[in-house]
């Protein structure tokens, strides 16, 4: 009785196992701007984002961006004459969903090329796959050195949390001329504690001082002595790298201690509408280095913001600026190519030197990150504005 | 020095507050014999209430008529999710326990009580978002309130249970439930009430903590939850001023961490605490190992 039970159940696992893949088919076709069917001839791109769960928005951005700049290319005539088609799955938010994903899109969609994640958990789940498979693969927002580490097929087209630690350094010894620093990070997360590390080691090459240290607990919301015993050290910034999410409390508290906003530097988990809303005039006058800002003064850019603006009716985030060029600089490394396909492109985009993107002039180093520019934004009159630009490669 | 002070004062602000979520852990404990997980998600649900009615209905009013308009709508509104969560989840279950003679008498609850909570913690984020909500700012002295509220509830508290009728009923129960029973008390009843008024302070404490530190989000039950449960358990669960003093110590030794280099480790030192306690009294400062229970 029981083995019979147990070949029934398998049966059933088998039927909920091809339902699943039937069902997940006409997921393909349901991107917009893709055509219906691959039609001969047609290069075939993956791109794997978060397009439903807790990170939807990360991962419809992202989407809108690639969409965008391959509806662009194919009313350019393609790429060698051939028009490009991009097939986007869905992680689910999920690290899992990432692996099967790229999985799926490698064996059976066959595309010759990637695009993915926002998050870095999925990106290096999906990159893990994509090198193995020696398929090329292109994260436009992740920003965890280990990403690209040591995987020959594993690019991106933003700044590593190392470049933004240094960048943001060099902003606040150079340009603000502070010396004296205060740092306040959350202890338990990568992103924070590794940040807050890489700034501490560049301000003190560049001659300042951290006066005071202080790492927060997750969860934490009460920030009221920490802030006491920032302002004790008595320094003349604060540097801040954490999200937005945590910002707005310290910000709140701060103010009812007379700190002023423009204390405050951050970084790039500040960049969210969320952190206006919550927190604009206690932050009037901090600053923050991020990825992009929609007024930066570049050509690309404007160009890019007005596309986008024609297509989407909106304004673009961050993560759209950056999959917008995470794709632009496939397709034109795809150009460059001796040919289609995998290896070739892999090498072409390694190749890339001084490309022009929305998000200012990237070349690919030879740890396959982006070398390019940091916009350092500044929250005034309650948005974000654009202020100076670190590490600037344009002529 | 004036940083020392300032700590403490924080630290009895947050402490009071969190002593508030405790006495809701302590009470369901003490006569239920349950550890109710899913009193972190009523504190939470309870933060979501107030907010909604803080920037809904009540928008307009000058704030010191909104605040005490908003914890009662807090208050109602975990109250009613309490109670429901005792008639969906924990009465068919306790009912079904055979007088905790049957073998995961004790298990099945508790398991039940952790499913309430990842159910309820869920269902905020599909319903309101995973991105946190922020208060409206209300000019007064937050921790002030927090203080003296904290403690004029507390005292109240007191009052109800040990100079009620109801309080005389809850103290029966939390005995031996069955001889209360037959001394014609309703115990049904009792347990409803207890919830209520456990769910209640949650709501209490949880408005009081956005007030004070700005943000209502789904998760927020988990951090504070796990504190407020840690400090019943200091204070020795079932036990109201264990509770109470439970609340404050952590509050306090969590804030004087901050002053520390390992600040970023809190819980660590918040833990460390907690074991040391308990290791030199196991049944926690007040807990008196079965006797008198509320």
């Amino acid at each position: 009785m029981k083995s019979r039970r147990s070949i029934l159940g398998a049966l059933a696992l088998g039927a909920l196992l091809v339902g699943c893949s039937k069902s997940s088919a006409p997921q393909q076709g349901a991107a917009p701007g893709a055509s219906a069917a691959p039609a001969a001839g047609e290069v075939l791109v993956g791109a794997y984002f978060s397009l439903s769960g807790e990170e939807t928005q990360f991962g419809k951005d992202s989407q809108e961006g690639i969409v965008l700049a391959t509806d662009e290319l194919n009313a350019g005539g393609g790429v060698k004459g051939r028009k490009v088609k991009v097939i986007f799955e869905d992680t689910k938010s999920t690290p899992q969903e990432a692996t099967n994903k790229v999985r799926q899109l490698i064996d059976r969609s066959k595309v010759v090329a990637l695009l993915g994640e926002v998050a870095s958990s999925r990106s290096l789940a999906g990159g893990l796959i994509a090198n193995a498979a020696k398929i090329p693969m292109i994260s436009p927002s992740s920003t965890n050195v280990e990403v690209t580490r040591g995987r020959e097929f594993v690019f991106r087209v933003c700044f590593t949390d190392d470049a933004q630690g240094v960048a943001a350094a060099e902003f606040v010894t150079k340009k603000l001329g502070k010396k004296k620093v205060g740092l306040l990070y959350l202890a338990q997360d990568t992103y924070s504690s590794g940040l807050a590390k890489t700034f501490s080691e560049a301000v003190k090459k560049l001659g300042g001082e951290i006066v005071v240290e202080k790492g927060y607990q997750k969860g934490e919301k009460n920030f009221r002595t920490h802030l006491d015993q920032l302002m004790a050290a008595k320094p003349e910034i604060i540097f801040v790298p954490n999200y937005y999410t945590d910002m707005v409390p310290i910000a709140q508290q701060a103010k009812e201690k007379n700190i002023p906003g423009s204390m405050f530097v951050g970084g790039d988990g500040w960049d969210s509408e969320d952190l206006l809303k919550g927190a604009a005039t206690e932050l009037e006058g901090a600053y923050f280095t991020n990825h992009y800002a929609p007024d930066v003064p570049w050509e690309n850019s404007k160009r890019f913001v007005a596309a986008y603006h024609a297509r989407w009716k909106r304004e673009p985030s961050s993560l759209a600026a950056q999959a917008y060029d995470s794709a632009k600089l496939l397709f034109d490394a795809m150009g460059r190519a001796k040919a289609i396909e995998p290896l070739a492109i892999r090498d072409a985009i390694a190749a890339t030197k001084g490309f022009s993107g929305a998000t200012g002039t990237i070349s690919i180093d030879k740890d396959r990150n982006a070398d390019k520019p940091l916009v350092v934004v500044q929250i005034k009159g309650g948005k974000f504005v654009y202020h100076s630009t670190v590490n600037e490669k344009q002529p | 020095m004036s940083g020392l002070a300032s700590a403490l004062l924080n630290g009895l602000a947050q402490g009071a507050m969190i002593a508030l979520v405790a006495l809701g852990y302590t009470m369901v404990y003490g006569i239920l014999k349950l550890i109710n997980f899913a009193h972190s998600e009523v504190f939470m649900m309870g933060a979501y209430a107030g907010f909604f009615a803080l920037a809904g209905p009540l928008a307009g009013l000058p704030p010191l008529a909104a605040l005490p308009l908003t914890i009662v709508a807090a208050m109602a509104a975990s109250s009613a999710l309490g109670v429901a969560v005792e008639r969906v989840a924990y009465r068919p279950i306790l009912s079904r326990g055979g007088g905790g003679k049957a073998v995961g008498a004790r298990i099945t609850p508790l398991v039940t009580a952790l499913g309430m909570s990842v159910l309820l913690q869920n269902a905020a984020v599909l319903a309101f978002g995973a991105r946190p909500r922020s208060y409206t700012r209300m000019p007064i002295n937050t921790q002030l309130v927090i203080f003296v509220t904290a403690i004029a509830v507390m005292g109240a508290l007191h009052l109800l249970v040990n100079h009620t009728w109801m309080g005389k009923a809850m103290r029966a129960l939390s005995t031996n439930v069955e001889a209360a029973r037959l001394m014609g008390i309703r115990t049904t009843r009792v347990i409803l009430f207890t919830f209520a008024v456990g769910s209640s302070l949650a709501a209490l404490g949880a408005v009081l903590y956005c007030l004070d530190q700005s943000q209502a989000y789904a998760t927020m039950g988990q951090v504070i939850g796990t504190r407020a449960f840690v400090a019943a358990v200091l204070g020795g669960i079932g036990s109201i001023p264990g509770a109470v003093v439970g609340g404050i110590l952590l509050g306090v030794v969590g804030e004087l961490t901050k002053l520390t280099s390992y600040s970023g480790g809190q819980d660590v030192l918040t833990f460390v605490v907690l074991i040391a306690v308990l290791l030199w009294k196991p049944t926690g400062l007040f807990g008196r190992g079965g006797v008198e229970k509320v």
